[in-house]
């Protein structure tokens, strides 16, 4: 029972590395540029979330702010590119 | 020496945390599959919500779980991550969503008469009559 936590460790890291594998995919052929940014959004989120397990993996609390930092940066960046999918093409 | 921490935790605190990452794990994937499966793109932003809120929740509360009982005190580091998560989601899908609405105006308004049921023209014509009136 003690080698419980190590497998569910993996399992919930290799699930959101496969999700990390799908973001990529949409990002790469997403038809349309809003797909790209959602893409791209769910990839900061996925990130994060790696960050948190390897850091209850190694059992270091650097890791919990570095996802603090990902998370802000996502929304920050994911922010500044619905503005200029909104706005880019009013100027043009 | 990390690891004898682990062998010393008790049965009542791995197995939730063990429980809630393998659900925070599976909801993620399933969240990401449907960004990736789904037809259009107003059908294909309803799959990162669920990792957004529930894939993160769950693992967040692991991660509190566990760092609690490793340090045998309250940790609520993560109800920040949380709380910043939860408050920020919205206000993302939201602006997303109002963008693509805006550019699929855009090009119908550009070469109107177009024909529906490709990617663009989902169900936006309430929209598109409100803006035309």
């Amino acid at each position: 029972m003690t080698s419980l936590l190590p497998l569910a460790l993996g399992f919930a890291m290799s699930c959101v590395g496969l999700g990390i594998l799908f973001c990529t995919l949409r990002l790469l052929i997403g038809p349309s540029a809003q797909d790209r940014v959602l893409a791209l959004d769910t990839l900061w989120m996925c990130c994060m979330l790696l960050c948190l397990l390897l850091g209850m993996r190694f059992g270091s609390m650097v890791y919990f702010e570095v996802a603090l930092l990902i998370a802000l940066l996502g929304f920050a960046s994911t922010v500044a590119l619905a503005k200029f999918l909104m706005r880019g093409e009013i100027i043009e | 020496m990390h690891e004898q921490a682990w062998e010393q935790l008790p049965l009542w605190i791995s197995l939730p945390v063990s429980l809630l990452l393998v659900l925070g794990g599976c909801i993620a994937l399933i969240g990401c599959l449907g960004l990736l499966r789904l037809p259009h793109f107003y059908q294909r932003i309803h799959g990162p919500a669920i990792t957004i809120t529930l894939g993160a929740g769950c693992i967040l509360i692991a991660s509190m779980l566990l760092f609690s009982a490793l340090e045998t005190r309250p940790v609520v580091h993560e109800l920040l991550i949380t709380l910043f998560v939860l408050l920020t989601a919205p206000m993302v899908s939201m602006l997303v969503m109002r963008a693509a609405v805006y550019r699929d105006l855009r090009k119908r308004r550009a070469r109107p008469g177009t024909k529906d049921g490709e990617d663009e023209v989902y169900p936006v014509t309430q929209t598109q009559s409100r803006g035309d009136r």
